[in-house]
């Protein structure tokens, strides 16, 4: 039987519907502008509190190879990037829940956009954050290199997504509990961090945890973003982040866009 | 429209496979408006979800809007509006926001997304709820928001899977005008689930009756009820005339049904056009000597239907 075929509407590209989801998220933000103030004062109260400690702990400095500030801030960076991305899921947790999600998915936006654009929401205050520690920090002798960092940012931003699409595919997975979303989350985080070397240097750690930490993609992004913070672009290290990035983000969108796949809701 | 073959869908819940539909054939034309009936769990929204490209057939086939399913999915969730069960608007969204980013993800500009959206909330009475919340909406209203975000493309193929549950009857009425009113406006094709009796009833044109997974009737809700059930002329005549009452009846029409009532013996007999049928039944009874108490014709209803095709009554499911 012949069926008549509707026109559609002229579509965008890949890149718009990212554009567009990241706009829509985005708007929860500007519309209620208080809840980015808080994610603002965190990092200023972990660079605050432990930084002085860790200054007292390296004593002359030779530990952190300089400056502890310009030691600890790269961390803190890739901690609020990994506290905002993981948590990427849990919005969509409530729109899985609410039906939201589902009118999404039926519009023709294609899924990888649905992640990217969810991911890159979670990294926009990221820059903000970014921008206003690295400000307060330059008094305590914390010394800027604009382009080293934006380059940061950018390895940052790619690991981000792959991060963001991993905690969009788990929100999925534990579509039904809400919990479980929260406590794979949690306890895969914060082993994640202290195994990154991000808090504290790994160094003066057992042999064992410099052993796994080896295996943890985000040791290579701490690493990097150390040295481009410091000023620096002569180290292969910084290439082993970009790459740790990039095989995130793969692995990321192909397990998010299977799980979608899969789901069936 | 629509056009499937043998389309169908099992789900594996641990060990055991659930055959959720067991092979559609279904033809839906242009401009048609065709409701799909049947009990909770009869397999009517996994069908919607296949024919809207949210769910992968484990065999057979559909084309939507002259595109096939699984070959193209993205391509016919372009020509196509879908209204789920929950609702479609996000709650920490704004609804002005919420419909304008609905346009833009079909890729309207952001003049005609405007444009359409204002169109919208004049027709569906959203207007001043424009910079609420959606949370703060009522249910009522969510509903509304939920048709206005699944036309915001002037699609020319609608889904709506269980439109109207939850409301009362004031808001369900409501809600089928709007719908009502864009399907003249628009010439949309709309395909519902629905299990209501009485809406499939009073809006579809066409009624397709799925149970168990595949689809035991499908014809106008006038054919149906005409052929699956017919009109019932109900007698109430004491015991003592009974059986006189029974021998006559039976001249009169088939499928006699005898049941005790208050006043004696309730019979029931079905004829057409059991309301004009009615003053000669009555007067040939009394020529007979039978004292008739109590008479009722009867119209079929959609439930009568499904309880002859299935043995089953569509109510006992509701909740």
């Amino acid at each position: 039987m012949a069926v008549l075929t509707l026109p559609a509407p002229a579509r965008a590209t890949a890149v718009t519907d990212v554009g567009h989801v990241w706009w829509r998220e985005t708007l929860t933000i500007l519309r209620d502008p208080f809840s980015l103030i808080f994610s603002l004062l965190q990092p200023l109260v972990f660079l605050g509190l432990f930084g002085p400690l860790l200054s007292g702990l390296a004593g002359d400095g030779s530990l952190f190879g300089g400056s502890s500030l310009q030691w600890f801030l790269p961390g803190v960076v890739v901690m609020i990037t990994m506290f905002g991305t993981s948590m990427t899921g849990s919005t969509l947790q409530f729109e899985i829940m609410t039906g939201a999600f589902e009118r999404i998915l039926a519009t023709p936006l294609s899924r990888s956009a649905l992640m990217i654009g969810r991911a890159l929401k979670e990294l926009t205050p990221l820059v903000v954050q970014a921008a206003i520690i690295t400000l307060v920090a330059i008094p305590f002798g914390f010394v800027l290199y604009p382009l080293h960092v934006l380059v940061g940012l950018l390895i940052l931003g790619i690991f981000g997504v792959g991060v963001g699409a991993l905690s969009y595919a788990l929100a999925i997975a534990a579509r039904k509990t809400e919990w479980i979303f929260w406590a794979v989350q949690q306890s895969l985080l914060f082993p994640l961090l202290i195994l990154s070397g991000m808090m504290l240097p790994l160094e003066t750690g057992p042999g064992w945890m410099q052993v796994v930490s080896k295996f943890n993609p985000l040791t290579y992004i701490v690493d990097a973003e150390r040295i481009l913070f410091a000023g620096s672009f002569g180290d292969v290290k910084i290439l082993w982040g970009l790459v740790a990035a990039l095989v995130t983000a793969a692995v990321g969108l192909w397990v998010g866009i299977r799980s979608i796949r899969r789901a069936g809701l | 429209m629509i056009h499937t073959e043998s389309l169908a869908r099992t789900f594996k819940v641990g060990k055991e496979t659930i055959e959720a539909v067991r092979g559609i054939d279904l033809d839906v034309a242009e401009g048609e408006l065709v409701a799909f009936l049947g009990p909770n769990g009869a397999g009517k929204s996994t069908t919607l979800r296949m024919l809207t490209s949210l769910l992968p057939p484990t065999s057979g086939s559909a084309s939507v809007a002259g595109i096939d399913v699984v070959a193209k999915p993205a391509e016919v969730r372009r020509r196509i509006g879908y209204i789920g069960q929950k609702d479609g608007a996000g709650h920490n969204y704004r609804v002005w926001d919420e419909l304008l980013m609905q346009g833009r993800f079909y890729g309207m500009s952001k003049a005609a997304a405007a444009e359409s959206g204002e169109e919208l909330l004049r027709t569906l009475d959203l207007e001043a709820l424009r910079m609420r919340k959606v949370s703060s909406l009522s249910g009522g209203q969510k509903r509304r928001l939920d048709i206005a975000l699944g036309l915001i493309h002037a699609p020319g193929l609608l889904f709506l899977d269980e439109p109207s549950t939850g409301m009362d009857p004031q808001n369900r009425a409501n809600l089928w005008e709007h719908i009502m009113r864009i399907r003249e406006q628009r010439g949309t094709t709309i395909v519902l689930t629905t299990h209501y009796l009485d809406e499939a009833d009073a809006m579809a044109e066409r009624v397709v009756i799925i149970d168990q997974g595949t689809i035991i009737a499908d014809d106008t809700a006038e054919t149906l009820k005409a052929k699956q059930a017919g009109d019932r002329l109900t007698v109430v005549v004491r015991p003592a005339d009974a059986a006189a009452a029974r021998t006559l009846l039976g001249t009169e029409g088939s499928e006699l049904a005898e049941r005790p009532d208050d006043d004696g013996t309730a019979l029931s007999v079905r004829v057409d056009a059991a309301s004009h049928a009615m003053p000669g039944v009555l007067a040939r009874l009394r020529d007979a000597g039978i004292d008739v108490v109590a008479a009722a014709a009867r119209r079929p209803t959609l439930d009568d239907v499904f309880l002859n095709l299935t043995g089953r009554s569509l109510r006992e499911g509701e909740s």
